[in-house]
C-alpha cells in the first residue's frame, strides 16, 4: 500500500471568542503554478529562494491602468518609476507598452539611457541631482523636475553658461487632506512657495517651464486626495496662463496609487480596500476637465505610477528550513528568505501560500527568515497548514520595491526570472556570488597576512 | 504515557476534555497518534507506526511526535 503524504500533527485549542465578522477560513489553495510553470520546477532549475515576475501580469495591469485614464482623458502618458523596480527587463516591458522613464538618481538616469529611452522621454525627479547630472539631462533635452530653490538657481546659472533653455517643471507639495502631509519634496502650494518659484523661473526667462509635478504620498487609499491635488495643480497652471500668458504642456500627478497588498494594522484586506485605477482616474480626469482649461489647451496628463503597476506581477518563492516551538507555545517556521529580500514585509502582511498539496488544518505560526537577527520576521502571525522541512511557499505581490530595496546582508541575493507571454522562463538577474560581493573591496598590503 | 480517561475524540478530529470543558481540533495524523495512545502505544511504537503509514523520515517523525506529545501534556490531555 502506498504511503500517505506526511503532515506534521497539530493540536489547536478552540476558544469561544467573539464571532469573526469575516466568517471561517475558507481553506487553503496551494499556489502550485505561476503562468503555467510549476513552482517546484522553477526552484529546481533556478534555486530557492527565487523572485519570479510575470510579463503577462505586468502588461495586463499596465493596459488596465492606461485604459482607465485614456478613456476618461484625451492626453495621457505614463512614465515608469525606475525606483519601484529597475530590472532592465521590467523597465523594457513598460517601455514597450509606451511608458516613458521616471528616474530619481544619476544611475537610474543612465540606466534609462542604456535601456534605449530617448533623453526627451526621461523625467528626472528627486532632490539629489549634481551639476554633472543637470548637464547630462540638459544635453539630452530631458524633463528636469526642480525640487528646491538651490536646484533652481544652479539650473539658471547652468542655462546661462550653456546658452540653452532646459525643459523644467517644478515639484509642488500641498495639503490634500491626507496625513502625514508630504511636504519635504518640492515647493508648497498653500504658503505660496510654488507660486514664488514659478515667478522666479518665468521672470528669469532662462528655463523653459513646461509642466508642474506633484507626488502627494504613497499607498494612497483615499482616491479623493488626487481630486484635491489635481484642482490645485490646475489652479496653478491656469494662474500661469492668466498672469504670464504662458501655457504649460503637462501636469504630472506623480505616483502613490496603492497596490492590493495589506498594510500592517489594516482592518480590511488590501484587495478590498485599494481603490481601482478607475477610481483614481475618475478623480484626476474629472478635476482636470472641470478646472476651466480651454478644450484645445488641455495639458498632457503624466502619471508615474509604480507600485500599483508591478506589485501583482512579482512572486517570491522560498523553502522551509526548519520548524520549532517558541517558549510561549507558538509554532515558528523558518524560511530561506527574510527581510533581506522581502523588505516590504516591514509594512505589509504579505499573502503567503503553500506551493504543494496541503490539508485544510491550519495553525497560527510565526514566519522567520534565515538571518541571525531578531528583526527577521516575515509574518508575526499567519494561519498556514503545517509545513514540513523542504516544503515550498509562494509570497504574493512582491513586484514593487523588493528588487530595488533588498539588502546584501548575511545572505547573497538570489536569481530573478521573468516568465514571458509564451510561458517560457528567462533569467533576468543572476544570483550573487562571493566574487561579486568582493569585487569592489581592497585590502591594504599590511592586512593581507596574519597568523592565528 | 496514556490518554486521560475523560478525553473524547471524534472521527473528524474534534477533541473534548470532559473534565475541564476544553475542546481542540487536530488533523488526521493527530487522530492517528491519539488512537495509538488509546491503544497504549509507547513513543517508539507510535513512531514506528507513523513511519509505516506516512512518507516521512525517522528524524522528522520523532521531532514532530515529541512536540505533539508535549502539547498534549501541556493541555492536560495525557498523563505520564
Amino acid at each position: 500500500m502506498a504511503k500517505q503524504r506526511y503532515e506534521r500533527p497539530v493540536l489547536k485549542p478552540l476558544n469561544g471568542n467573539i464571532t469573526n465578522k469575516f466568517g471561517a477560513q475558507a481553506g487553503f489553495i496551494p499556489h502550485t503554478h505561476i503562468d503555467g510553470l510549476a513552482v517546484h520546477a522553477l526552484t529546481a532549475k533556478y534555486g530557492s529562494p527565487l523572485f519570479v515576475l510575470s510579463e503577462r501580469t505586468i502588461r495586463e495591469t499596465y493596459r488596465q491602468a492606461y485604459t482607465a485614464f485614456s478613456t476618461r482623458y484625451p492626453k495621457v502618458q505614463f512614465a515608469w518609476s525606475y525606483k519601484t523596480n529597475y530590472m532592465n527587463a521590467v523597465c523594457n516591458v513598460f517601455h514597450q507598452e509606451g511608458a516613458w522613464a521616471e528616474v530619481v538618481s544619476s544611475f537610474e538616469y543612465e540606466k534609462a539611457l542604456h535601456n534605449g529611452v530617448s533623453g526627451d522621454k526621461i523625467i528626472f525627479n528627486g532632490p539629489d541631482k549634481t551639476e554633472k547630472d543637470h548637464r547630462l539631462a540638459i544635453q539630452n533635452n530631458s524633463l528636469i523636475h526642480i525640487d528646491h530653490l538651490d536646484e533652481l538657481y544652479s539650473l539658471v546659472a547652468l542655462a546661462d553658461e550653456l546658452k540653452v533653455r532646459p525643459r523644467v517643471a517644478i515639484r509642488v507639495n500641498m495639503d490634500t487632506g491626507v496625513q502625514p502631509m508630504w511636504d519635504r519634496f518640492g515647493f508648497n502650494y498653500e504658503t505660496g512657495q510654488a507660486w514664488d518659484a514659478i515667478n522666479k523661473i518665468l521672470l528669469a526667462d532662462k528655463l523653459d517651464l513646461v509642466g508642474l509635478h506633484c507626488h502627494i504620498g504613497t499607498f494612497m487609499l483615499a482616491s479623493q486626495a488626487y481630486r484635491i491635488a489635481t484642482q490645485k495643480m490646475a489652479d496653478l497652471a491656469l494662474q500661469i496662463r492668466k498672469q504670464h500668458q504662458h501655457q504649460l504642456q503637462y501636469i504630472d500627478m506623480g505616483g502613490g496609487f496603492a497596490s492590493k497588498n495589506t498594510l500592517k494594522g489594516a482592518y480590511l484586506n488590501g484587495a478590498d480596500l485599494a481603490p481601482s485605477f478607475a477610481d483614481y482616474a475618475e478623480q484626476i480626469c474629472t478635476a482636470l476637465f472641470n478646472a476651466g482649461f480651454e478644450l484645445g489647451e488641455l495639458p498632457l496628463l503624466i502619471l508615474e505610477t509604480g507600485r500599483a503597476l508591478v506589485d501583482d506581477a512579482g512572486y517570491l518563492l522560498g523553502s522551509v528550513l526548519a520548524n520549532k516551538r517558541l517558549s510561549d507555545g507558538r509554532r515558528a517556521t523558518i524560511l530561506d528568505f527574510g527581510v533581506n529580500l522581502l523588505f516590504t514585509s516591514f509594512w505589509y502582511e504579505h499573502t503567503i501560500s503553500p506551493a504543494q498539496a496541503c490539508s485544510q488544518y491550519a495553525e497560527d505560526i510565526v514566519l522567520y527568515g534565515p538571518l541571525c537577527m531578531n528583526i527577521d520576521v516575515i509574518r508575526e502571525s499567519v494561519k498556514l497548514p503545517p509545513l514540513n522541512r523542504g516544503d515550498q511557499v509562494v509570497v504574493h505581490r512582491v513586484g514593487a520595491y523588493n528588487m530595488t530595496q533588498w539588502m546584501q546582508f548575511i545572505a547573497l541575493r538570489p536569481r530573478i526570472v521573468m516568465i514571458d507571454l509564451a510561458g517560457e522562463s528567462h533569467l533576468i538577474r543572476d544570483a550573487e556570488d562571493l566574487d561579486y560581493l568582493m569585487q569592489l573591496e581592497r585590502v591594504p598590503e599590511h592586512l593581507k597576512k596574519f597568523d592565528l | 504515557m496514556k490518554l486521560k480517561n475523560n478525553i473524547a475524540i471524534a472521527e473528524n478530529g474534534f477533541i473534548f476534555n470532559a473534565a475541564r470543558g476544553d475542546s481542540f481540533t487536530t488533523n488526521p495524523i493527530g487522530i492517528f497518534i491519539l488512537q495509538g495512545l488509546k491503544n497504549n502505544w509507547d513513543k517508539a511504537r507510535l513512531c514506528q507506526e507513523i513511519l509505516v503509514k506516512y512518507e516521512i523520515d525517522e528524524a522528522t517523525c520523532e521531532k514532530d511526535l515529541y512536540d505533539f506529545l508535549k502539547m498534549l501534556k501541556h493541555y492536560d490531555l495525557i498523563e505520564e
